[in-house]
């Protein structure tokens, strides 16, 4: 065999690995599912049945979005960590290693592959919530801002997601692992106004990292104050990607390692 | 010797599992390293195609240090592990060329090295389908084709025919004969005796960590086990008497099938004999058989313990 099949080339090689990621996230109905039924359903869950009984001073569908444009994302990192923790228990990674590749391309292609799939999914709880009648303010700007902080946002889920892929022992405790992720959401500004619970949960609502993102892309999209948000969720998710991504990184040449 | 490996030492924790493997194999050659479970056969094979670092000990494949070098020594290995490498939502041919992609042969190239091996593996018919749709014969004839995309000069197949039906094993056995036919060198571990045996140019037999026997299957069945013949009783009465009349000559007695085995060079004359005694007596002999030795004798002869004596029922 030739010498250029020894050097490496990881640029190559990640967009080998995206391009797997991405068929087998567009095949496997099981990881499908919940990118294309959740954000309609969630929509029409909290828009007719509970938001009717909800008074946040606006229309409803106006404020849900954002929220559960984080719920959706929470389902989609699940599958994000179930895949990476298939791919680390499974054979696939003993022959990925054998071969003259940087074997951490896979997580790439993982990421990379979550986040379409979460951007696809946030793009359907938008087009829902516009059928459904919400109207935003935003212009091409805050648009923009806005896709900006949800790419960080999930940048940083799907890099803990490939955390907990990684820390995961097996398939199911994978899954179980997200519970937290899809938990988080309901304690924060998502569906309801913080001013309406207990001080104590107050507190944690109002100082947990969705609430800032939840605040300002509400913000931008509807034209509602964002104060501080912005900078707490920049600053909230920019650790949180870093942190996962160097976690990330040592977890699997931990597991990877010779 | 295209495969060298001395003193290979590994352990996990405070388990041991190679205590000093020396391995060496010829180009062009098969070479099975057989064994029970748990005898160290898939450490040596994840040492080898460079998964894991040896403890103590030094190896090179194709001339190259799997430790100093292991990306010259990935690129020139393929390894096949026990665990079905595939992706079950990509076809078969989406799965083969994108581990053409990852040992960068150019898109049309992998497409042609794909349709190929595919058809060499009778797997046209069902190249476009989704591997979850695949038997497991199916399964192991993909992962083993995938193996050969990059045109490997050493193939490390581990187990290769472990949980298949007796025809898909038959199948895998014809297409690594025909790898090998091609010029390729091959490391296949394995449990069955049969398979070592049908396989191999040469036998490493290892146990707890260590290699016990080397040779080839013919020089290891003349030198720890000889011929023998199986002497079948009509009944219980003949059985007994037989075991009293040739006492310390049965190598082995089985009550339940009323068989009793005897060495013998397998001569006609020596045969007569054995027979005539028994005759001598009025025992009834229902049934006699010549057996060549097995490896499963020799495995015997090396450890007092029959091998997997499961899997070989089911290599039958």
């Amino acid at each position: 065999m030739s010498v250029q099949t020894i050097s490496r080339r990881p640029v190559g090689d990640s967009l080998t690995m995206i391009g797997r990621c991405l068929r087998l996230s567009s095949r496997n109905f099981d990881a499908l599912l919940p990118v294309l039924l959740l954000p309609v359903m969630l929509m029409a869950l909290f828009v007719y049945v509970f938001g009717g009984a909800i008074d946040t001073g606006a229309k409803y569908v106006n404020y849900v979005v954002p929220g559960i444009i984080l719920l959706c994302a929470g389902f989609c990192s699940a599958t994000t960590a179930v895949s990476v923790c298939a791919d680390m228990v499974g054979g696939i990674m003993d022959r990925f290693q054998s071969l003259p590749i940087t074997s951490s391309a896979v997580l790439t292609g993982h990421v990379v592959a979550s986040m379409a799939r979460n951007l696809f999914s946030a793009a359907l709880v938008v087009g829902t919530a516009l059928l459904m009648g919400f109207r935003p303010t935003a212009g091409p700007l805050q648009w923009l801002a806005a896709i900006g902080v949800l790419l960080l946002f999930v940048l940083a889920m799907s890099w803990l997601a490939v955390v907990l892929g990684l820390l995961a022992k097996s398939v199911e405790a994978a899954s179980g692992f997200t519970f937290m992720v899809l938990f988080l959401p309901y304690v924060s500004s998502a569906f309801v106004p913080t001013a309406t619970m207990p001080p104590w949960l107050r507190a944690v609502a109002e100082n947990q990292p969705m609430t800032p993102v939840i605040e300002t892309v509400r913000g931008l999209l509807t034209g509602t104050p964002i104060g501080d948000s912005a900078w707490h969720a920049v600053i909230w998710f920019g650790s949180i990607a870093i942190l996962s991504f160097t976690l990330a990184a040592w977890l699997f040449q931990r597991r990877t390692r010779r | 010797m295209i495969v060298e490996a001395r003193g290979l030492e590994k352990s996990f924790g405070s388990t041991r599992v190679l205590k000093g493997v020396d391995l060496a194999i010829e180009q062009g050659t098969v070479m099975a390293l057989l064994g029970p479970n748990g005898a160290g056969k898939t450490t040596t094979v994840r040492i080898l195609s460079t998964l894991l670092r040896p403890d103590a000990g030094q190896a090179s494949v194709a001339g190259h240090d799997i430790v100093g070098a292991p990306d010259q020594v990935r690129g020139v290995i393929s390894l096949t592990g026990q665990n079905v490498a595939l992706d079950d939502w990509q076809t078969g041919d989406e799965n083969m060329v994108m581990m053409g992609r990852l040992l960068h042969l150019s898109r049309p190239e992998a497409r042609r090295r794909a349709t190929q091996l595919l058809e060499q593996f009778d797997l046209l018919d069902v190249a476009k389908r989704p591997v979850k749709t695949y038997s497991g014969g199916m399964r192991r004839r993909l992962d083993l084709a995938i193996g050969l995309i990059g045109r490997p000069r050493v193939l490390f197949l581990d187990e290769p025919t472990t949980g298949l039906d007796p025809a898909s094993r038959q199948a895998m056995w014809a297409a690594i004969r025909e790898l090998v036919a091609s010029g390729a060198t091959v490391l296949l571990t394995t449990q069955y005796l049969e398979e070592a045996d049908a396989l191999a140019d040469r036998i490493t037999v290892i146990d707890g960590g260590r290699v016990i026997a080397e040779g080839t299957a013919e020089a290891l069945k003349s030198t720890l086990a000889g011929e023998r013949a199986e002497l079948i009783f009509a009944d219980e009465d003949g059985f007994r008497q037989a075991s009293r009349t040739l006492g310390g000559e049965a190598t082995r007695t089985d009550q339940r099938r009323l068989m009793i085995s005897v060495a013998t060079d397998g001569s006609a004359i020596q045969v007569k004999r054995l027979l005539d005694r028994l005759a001598d007596q009025r025992i009834d002999v229902a049934k006699i058989a010549l057996h060549q030795p097995s490896l499963d004798d020799v495995f015997l002869a090396l450890t007092g313990e029959r091998v997997a004596p499961t899997a070989l029922e089911v290599a039958r």
